[in-house]
């Protein structure tokens, strides 16, 4: 760590690796993180959406697995808050030359960094990062584990449409088991007094559920008259060479939200998707385009949320967890 | 073996508890200079037994025992020198009280020839630290795919076979081998994984697995093919020896397979008796192993097996990585843990202390029962009378310690117990009547 960074900082960084970080009451961490989203829209909606906050800090983004979007979102969140960026993508590091992990992040924090925004196809890494780092460490997505601002995003954006999460009704659809979005999301509303339904078959579930406060459906029909927000997951191809399921097209006839299921929805209810979208597969094209569909603004959040998040590791002395032993 | 070195002019074990398969005394234990007990017995004349300038041990609140015998050891070498050698790791078995190691085939190139057979059995002696034993692979190159020489093996004293770090996954394959090796009265040894159950696991499947995120291997990998190999067993006659059992199915399974008389044996190793797959939460690759660290049934499942008898033995997987290649990825950092400088402590402290086995059974599944599987038993694990050969563990069962990675004579620093506090220590090792471990430190 340089002098400076340490200088800053009285002791080890805080973390948000994933969605328990925000501390012992989650409910009112991810409350904390949505009302500075409410100010950091309001600068986003300015001629110049731009605050000095985290001058003179810098955000690495250490992104080991493609992900346009969201490492833009995270780099124009830095930017509207002032902070230096860098952006460390695998293809052009050593880490393909057999650098390990550890190099990199002993690298990294040579350079003086506050924090540091990990994207990884393996679950667990940025915990890694964090025993090897003071700088503060932001999961932007690990393996099958967390994405923790995605689902605070997707929290701000029920929010912002359907008010409060007390007694809501979600329906979590899709390919659970590789879903990093979906734990996280699990955690986030349910914390918030959702309900939450994961729909799928079987071999698309995690193994166990142990400990997870959530009912299991294998009747998307049966649930979407009862659901307040349909939330969709990418189905990928690769599922079916797995033998996880016979074919995409019987996938889209058992648990596609088809224009007909989505019929069956309140007519209030959200239709919300991680993205990138699979038209025609867990979601027909239409229904992506109706007014209940508010996948547009999950994206538009985004932004907004990576701020919040950003300006209470680095901004405030709100005391997170997060922390390795 | 012979002495490592004849500068000795003979040693007294004196003040010592002698416990071996035929029970406990206390008494002091005469070693002359070739490395053969002289006399064991209380107020033993030195003199006459031409010991006069012995040098003396000291064994006061200690047991004296036969050397430990370990059935399953990883040293690396050839191959992997930067993780082990085979000084290095028969440095630690050593000072963990061992005085004969089992080691693994799964080397670069696998042990699957006399001629790398002699390598390493040359390499043991060399070192002289502990009695360095082989396992053949049972398939050549551990492919799989064909038989390897056994016979060519078995006349260089190599008595056990195994394809460690994989089951043999072909049935047919393995009838044969079985068949094959029952005519040279061998016995093979298995790691037990059905690979189309658990390619690309990389820990227990289960509640933590799901919650981690990390890719899982189910407990049934590891059963079908304990079932598998009972039923060759069966059907072949064949001695098959079940190499680190973890789960509660398999341990069940191995029950009944002894329960009807077939030739079947087991061993547990420490981390399954006493880890479970909640250290994952960490992500931290020194918890990766392979089978995986299961669930607390498991681990009660293991315990109560080496308390029935149904597992045999007590054996390390002692697999020694370096940090480099341990600091990757979870899913993508290498199997394997360190194992021979804390095994015992661990059985002491997890077993013995809460009262679920004695020291002297504890010593049964780490000694003479071990011997008696690698085909050792004439020469390790067997009573401390006259005449036999001085390969000793001197054991203080109280003295406490703690874990300290820095501190272990392995070359690599994976140890999952690092800053664990264990009681039960080795104060000497003697291999040949020569110390290779005194007052808890390598001699050499
Ligand atoms: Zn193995």
């Amino acid at each position: 760590m340089s002098p400076t960074a340490a200088a800053r900082r009285a002791g080890p960084a805080r973390n948000l690796l994933g969605i328990d970080d925000l501390g012992p009451d989650v409910a009112s961490g991810i409350d904390e993180v949505m009302g500075l989203t409410d100010s950091f829209v309001e600068v986003s909606e300015r001629i110049i959406p731009k605050v000095p906050t985290l001058r003179g800090r810098t955000v690495v983004s250490l992104f080991f697995e493609d992900s346009t979007r969201t490492r833009l979102s995270f780099e124009t969140a830095a930017k509207r808050l002032s902070a230096d960026t860098m952006n460390f993508s695998v293809s052009t590091s050593s880490v393909k030359k057999g650098e390990s992990l550890r190099d990199t992040i002993e690298t990294i924090e040579a350079m003086g960094v506050d924090a540091i925004v990990v994207r990884h196809g393996s679950s667990g890494v940025p915990r890694q990062v964090a025993r090897w780092t003071d700088a503060a460490v932001v999961n932007a997505g690990d393996g099958w584990h967390e994405h923790p601002t995605q689902a605070l995003l997707d929290c701000y954006t029920i929010r912002q449409h359907a008010g409060s999460f007390a007694g809501k009704h979600i329906a979590i659809v899709g390919d659970v088991k590789h879903s990093r979005v979906a734990r996280s999301n699990v955690a986030a509303f349910t914390a918030l007094g959702a309900e939450v339904t994961l729909v799928a078959p079987p071999t698309l579930l995690p193994p166990s559920l142990e400990g997870w406060p959530v009912r299991v459906s294998h009747d998307l029909d049966g649930v979407l008259p009862h659901t307040d927000v349909c939330y969709l997951l990418r189905m990928q191809r690769e599922r079916m060479t797995e033998a996880l399921i016979p074919s995409l097209r019987e996938y889209t006839a058992t648990f596609g939200l088809t224009t007909r299921r989505a019929d069956r929805l309140p007519d209030d209810a959200l239709i919300m998707h991680p993205g990138p979208m699979n038209r025609g597969v867990e979601i027909a094209a239409e229904v992506a385009d109706r007014p209940g569909a508010v996948i547009v603004d999950q994206v538009r959040n985004g932004v907004a949320v990576r701020m919040a998040v950003l300006f209470l590791l680095l901004g405030s002395g709100t005391e997170w967890g997060g922390e390795d032993a | 073996m012979t002495p490592p070195s004849t500068t000795s002019t003979g040693r007294l074990l004196q003040g010592g508890r002698v416990v071996d398969a035929t029970g406990e005394q206390v008494a002091d234990v005469a070693v002359r200079p070739d490395g053969t007990i002289a006399a064991v017995g209380t107020d033993l004349d030195l003199t006459a037994l031409g010991l006069a300038d012995a040098d003396v041990l000291d064994c006061a609140g200690c047991v004296v025992a036969p050397g430990l015998v370990d059935l399953h050891t990883h040293l690396r070498e050839p191959g992997r020198e930067e993780a082990e050698t085979i000084e290095t790791g028969s440095r630690a078995a050593a000072l963990g009280g061992y005085t004969a190691v089992v080691a693994m085939p799964n080397t670069e190139p696998a042990i699957d020839s006399a001629g790398i057979v002699r390598q390493v059995l040359e390499a043991g002696a060399e070192a002289g630290l502990c009695d360095v034993r082989v396992a053949g692979s049972i398939t050549a190159g551990r492919r799989g795919e064909a038989l390897s020489p056994m016979a060519e093996m078995a006349d260089l004293g190599v008595q056990i076979f195994t394809d460690d770090g994989n089951g043999v996954q072909d049935d047919r394959l393995m009838r044969r081998a079985l068949e094959y090796a029952s005519g040279l009265d061998l016995t093979l040894a298995q790691h037990c994984e059905v690979e189309a159950l658990s390619e690309g696991g990389h820990m227990h499947e289960g509640a933590w697995s799901s919650r981690l995120g990390i890719p899982g291997i189910p407990a049934e990998a590891e059963e079908l093919m304990v079932f598998r190999d009972i039923a060759l067993s069966r059907l072949t006659g064949a001695r098959v020896h079940f190499q680190h059992l973890s789960t509660a199915g398999a341990v069940e399974l191995v029950r009944q397979a002894k329960a009807k008389g077939l030739p079947v044996t087991a061993e547990a190793t420490p981390h399954h008796f006493t880890l479970t797959h909640a250290e994952v939460a960490s992500y931290d690759p020194t918890f990766k192993v392979n089978p995986p660290l299961r669930d607390d049934d498991d681990v009660a499942a293991v315990k109560a097996g080496l308390v029935d008898g149904t597992i045999d033995a007590i054996a390390t997987d002692h697999a020694p990585h370096t940090q480099e290649v341990k600091e990757a990825p979870f899913d993508e950092a290498p199997c394997g843990m360190l194992g021979l400088e804390t095994a015992l402590a661990l059985a002491i402290t997890e077993l013995v202390e809460p009262g679920l086995l004695t020291l002297p059974e504890v010593l049964a599944l780490m000694s003479w029962r071990p011997a008696a599987i690698a085909g050792l038993d004439g020469v390790h694990g067997g009573p401390v009378v006259a005449d036999a050969p001085a390969h000793l563990v001197v054991i203080d069962p109280e003295e406490e310690w703690t874990v300290e990675p820095a501190h272990l004579a392995s070359r690599s620093r994976n140890t999952p117990y690092a800053g664990r506090t264990v009681r039960g220590r080795v104060r000497h090792t003697l291999l040949c009547g020569e110390p290779t471990v005194r007052d808890g430190k390598a001699t050499r």
